[in-house]
């Protein structure tokens, strides 16, 4: 455990009376979304609103020989049945690459496919009526010719020679490569007692956001301005990209973000029907909407994983881990996902697998290919599930293989909390991690020894209980180093401005996004701490491009670590402009006096001297009776991005309980333990339940959730009823824990916590079924562990 | 194509004539024609119970029941039993709990929580949990959730005679 309160400065700013930093708060917005009177996009009407929807792609790869749209275009309500051809007069094609993951290709995507399709689910033509049942009716007579191409499905094969080349131009279906050797690889498998080699298997899965994606586009051509409303985990980036290929100033557009019904990374990305439909805004003048429906968002929200990992651990019967090595394959659809790219995850993968132990010496190449699937990006734990899976599945596999402790080789290999800052193999960069206290803290929490007795008692009854853990790192708080850098315009940066107004409540506009993570509530505890108002005088305004400062939004668990720490140094500066008016206007000194309880206070003994809105008053109603030469300024803006670290690592473990039926394959989930570090914590239940929502997206992974594609690329389980979510009958009660390391980075010393949980779950999840399953002599190294995974390893199907 | 039907019906106490194709379902109908947009729509298919209402005094799905069906019904939806104050305890359980991020699977689970706590004076975690099991939620985990619900029957069991 270590503390960033050496430093007076921090001390004064966090360390208030009244301060609401690391209270458990409620969130300001809750009463509307409990009482069903949020504004969630599905639910905006605008006056002559209309509505598209889109035709889709039956097949994986075809060509596109005509569309003939006469009949629809006759049908009562409709407006305009519009081609891709026809589109692209309006919103230009954009490719997915960025300068900084060298070699990436992708070929050009356009708002609605031209000429050819290469996944089922691809528009091919929009239809807009006046009601949405009636773009459906009409829909379904527009006749599309296709002529079906072969299409690559298998990744494993997809760079064959005898596999069709998807986009013929780039050559091959190769997207990315990367590379990464580090140490003396070869000699530590040599020197290393044990080597265990296996394949990881990692489904295509999907974030089955319960709002599904919805956006309206409204152009209004007399003023020349398209305004967007989305829900958007980054506003901007919806701004500039809209802008670009619409051929307009980023000040002609703006997007609106109101309630947002889950995100996860899914909204932090730009779609094509989303182009689409701010397109026919232009192009019809008028409003669009368009709202994707169930079996859309199955086939059109963003893939995730779909990764072949073989991993290989060389280790010593002392226990010490010797090398790492890696050889990662994985699926991305037809192209590389705009503007953030689909190459992200792979890379990530080579990044952080081997990243919370001592061994220097790792080997990993990463391939990224072209299939005709949908598309896969970036989603919730980046890249971090399998990192994770893979590291620890490799070290549990090494500590059976020498007959150590799961814990003890843990123990063993683990970087030294003491010894920071260091780099891991992958030259990522710590600053202060704590996987021991992590550890030695999870232990307690679970009561380790007594599980072990526990598990030993029921295996003698034949019933199988197993205990998986899981230690990971975490990348957080990221800086330009993520896109910026590879040519995106994506702002890693974020501002905060905030306001006194004449009644003295405060007024912030913030440029982090709120989709239920608290990051109004956390805007609203830092600057009401430290202006020494109370939350209820307190109003936060995000989601507006032309209500809020420049910066990146939400997303890669970004929101605390840099819009909280740019929410605090504007309150600092306003709390600065205030006192220095005070002190005039009651003849002292700023250095006199204090904000507590909504009034300046004398700093010595805490006595009132003036109310806040009191102050507000003369300064607005009456500033002829101040002093000579004060200008009152109540409103102070401050932008703030990590430049020091390009990411603020967190780190933690996790650990599941649960019972495997091996008769039946099902597994139940009995605990979940997590511990983790995310720096200065804002408001505990926030994160908790961040953690905890994270962690039964991992669970979900790990036991449910599969896009399962057949040969020819269709999508088969395209419906909340197939495809298998987590609900509330099998989750199991999550123990939530923490060390505390805050960044010095900021003077908040926040880090990230919105992916800690996916991050490490399905880890935790895998190695306890192993576990479990211990005396049948098999490991399972695939996941979901559906019941024929299991029954399959069992040899029983 | 099939003619519009006319129905008429209680919703939240108020008498509703409308005349509606029979395709229409009750969830399109509460939000498109009456606006009552708390109630949600998640899958439309009866999976995920964002779209959870009473009708005549049972919860059902309302993107499975269409709007004829509901001729002569006594409707609720979330704005209903908010305003007659008939779940402020649930909902302020909730607020304390923070039971809900993004908000958009919480009318529908308030529906389905109101329902079990009429039904049962001292459902356990386990009976909260499967009841709940047709509410999907993708933020919360469930727990905070379960939690909410385990106080109000707390307080509502404190409150009985
Ligand atoms: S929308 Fe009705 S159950 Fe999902
Ligand atoms: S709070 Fe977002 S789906 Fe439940």
């Amino acid at each position: 455990m270590t503390s960033a309160q050496e430093n007076p400065e921090t001390l004064s700013a966090l360390d208030r009376p009244n301060s609401y930093i690391g209270k458990t708060v409620p969130r300001p917005n809750l009463d509307r979304l409990m009482q069903g009177r949020g504004l969630y996009v599905s639910d905006i009407e605008l006056p002559r609103m209309a509505h598209v929807v889109f035709l889709r792609s039956p097949h994986a790869h075809a060509k596109i020989k005509g569309i003939d749209a006469s009949a629809a275009k006759q049908m009562q309500g409709v407006i305009a049945v519009v081609s891709g051809e026809e589109l692209s007069k309006i919103i230009t094609p954009w490719v997915g690459v960025l300068s900084h993951l060298k070699g990436l290709k992708s070929a050009p995507q356009s708002a609605l496919a031209v000429d050819r399709v290469c996944w089922q689910g691809e528009a091919v033509a929009a239809v807009v009526a006046s009601s949405r049942a009636q773009a459906e009716d009409a829909a379904e007579l527009v006749e599309v010719e296709y002529e079906e191409l072969d299409a690559v499905t298998d990744m494993r094969t997809a760079l064959d020679s005898a596999t069709v080349v998807i986009h013929p131009s780039l050559c091959d279906n190769l997207a990315f490569e990367r590379n990464h050797d580090a140490g003396a690889v070869d000699q530590a498998f040599a020197e290393a007692d044990e080597v265990v080699e296996a394949d990881f298997v990692f489904g295509r899965h999907t974030g089955v956001t319960l709002e599904p994606r919805s956006v309206v586009a409204d152009w209004n051509a007399t003023e020349s301005r398209l305004t967007i409303y989305q829900g958007t985990q980054a506003p901007h980036m919806v701004q500039n990209i809209a802008a670009l290929h619409l051929g307009l100033t980023e000040s002609q557009v703006r997007v609106v973000c109101k309630d947002v019904g889950g995100s996860f990374g899914i909204k932090v990305h730009i779609y094509a029907d989303e182009m689409a439909t701010y397109a026919l805004s232009k192009l019809l003048r008028r409003p669009v909407k368009f709202v994707a429906d169930r079996v859309e968002s199955f086939n059109t929200d963003i893939h995730a994983r779909d990764h072949r990992c073989k991993g290989k651990i060389g280790v010593r019967r002392d226990g010490t881990i010797t090398a790492f090595e890696i050889d990662d394959l994985t699926g991305i659809g037809p192209y590389s996902m705009y503007p953030r790219t689909s190459a992200i995850e792979a890379n990530q993968v080579v990044n952080l697998v081997g990243g919370p132990y001592l061994t220097k010496n790792y080997r990993a190449r990463a391939r990224v290919v072209f299939q005709n699937k949908n598309v896969t990006c970036q989603y919730r734990a980046v890249g971090h599930p399998i990192a994770c899976s893979v590291t620890e599945g490799l070290v549990d596999l090494a500590a059976m293989k020498i007959g150590m402790d799961p814990v003890e080789i843990r123990r063993r290999n683990l970087i030294a909390d003491d010894a920071y800052p260091c780099a891991s193999p992958s030259g990522l960069r710590f600053e202060q991690l704590s996987h021991h206290a992590a550890l030695a803290k999870l232990i307690r929490m679970m009561d380790y020894e007594a599980l072990r007795a526990d598990q030993a008692a029921l295996r003698a009854k034949n019933i199988h209980r197993g205990i998986g853990i899981a230690s990971f790192i975490e990348v957080t708080n990221p800086s330009a180093a993520f896109y910026g850098v590879g040519g995106a315009k994506i702002s890693s940066q974020d501002g905060v401005a905030v306001r006194l107004d004449a009644q003295g409540s405060v007024i912030c506009q913030t440029s982090i996004t709120e989709q239920g993570q608290g990051s109004e509530s956390l805007t609203a505890q830092i600057v009401g701490s430290v202006l020494g108002v109370s939350m209820d005088r307190v109003r936060v305004i995000l989601g507006d491009t032309d209500n809020t400062p420049y910066g990146g939004g939400t997303w890669a668990s970004r929101g605390a670590g840099i819009g909280g720490e740019a929410a605090l140094q504007a309150a600092k500066a306003l709390r600065k402009n205030i006192l220095d008016v005070a002190a005039a206007v009651l003849q002292s000194t700023p250095g006199e006096l204090d904000i507590v309880n909504n009034g300046i206070v004398s700093a010595v003994d805490g006595t009132p001297r003036i109310d806040l809105n009191e102050l507000a008053r003369i300064v607005y109603f009456r500033p002829d009776t101040l002093p000579p030469g004060i200008q009152p300024e109540f409103m102070a803006t401050r932008h703030f991005v990590p430049r020091e670290y390009p990411f603020a690592f967190t780190n933690g473990v996790q650990a599941s309980w649960l019972e495997v039926d091996t008769d039946t394959g099902f597994v139940k989930l009995l605990k979940h333990w997590v511990v983790e570090d995310c720096g200065t914590i804002i408001n505990p239940q926030l994160v908790d339940e961040q953690i905890r929502g994270g962690v039964v997206q991992g669970l979900g992974a790990a036991l449910f959730e599969k896009c399962v594609y057949d040969e020819r690329g269709q999508l088969t389980n395209a419906n909340l009823a197939d495809y298998l979510v987590p609900m509330s009958g099998e989750m199991p009660d999550i123990d939530v824990g923490h060390v505390v390391s805050p960044t010095l980075e900021s003077e908040l010393g926040a880090k990230g916590a919105g992916e800690a949980g996916t991050a490490g779950a399905a880890a935790a999840v895998t190695n306890a079924v192993n576990d479990a399953l211990r005396p049948f002599g098999t490991v399972i190294t695939e996941i979901p562990l559906t019941p024929q995974v299991i029954l399959a390893a069992l040899g029983r199907i | 194509m099939t003619t519009a039907v006319a129905i008429s019906f209680v919703v939240n106490g108020e008498h509703i004539e409308a005349s509606v194709l029979p395709r229409l379902n009750l969830a399109d109908f509460l939000r498109e024609y009456l606006k009552l947009t708390g109630t949600h729509v998640g899958c439309e298919h009866g999976v995920c119970g964002a779209c959870t209402v009473r009708v005549n005094g049972d919860i059902v799905r309302s993107c499975l029941l269409l709007a004829v069906q509901a001729h002569n019904a006594t409707v609720e939806t979330i704005e209903g039993v908010s305003d007659s104050g008939e779940i402020a305890d649930l909902q302020s359980a909730f607020r304390d709990r923070n039971a809900l991020q993004c908000g958009f699977c919480t009318p529908g689970m308030l529906m389905a929580a109101q329902d079990l706590l009429k039904q049962s004076l001292s459902p356990n975690r386990q009976q909260i949990r499967e009841h709940l099991s047709g509410n999907y939620c993708r933020c919360t985990g469930y727990q905070a959730i379960v939690d909410a619900i385990e106080t109000t029957v707390r307080t509502r069991a404190g409150r009985l005679p």
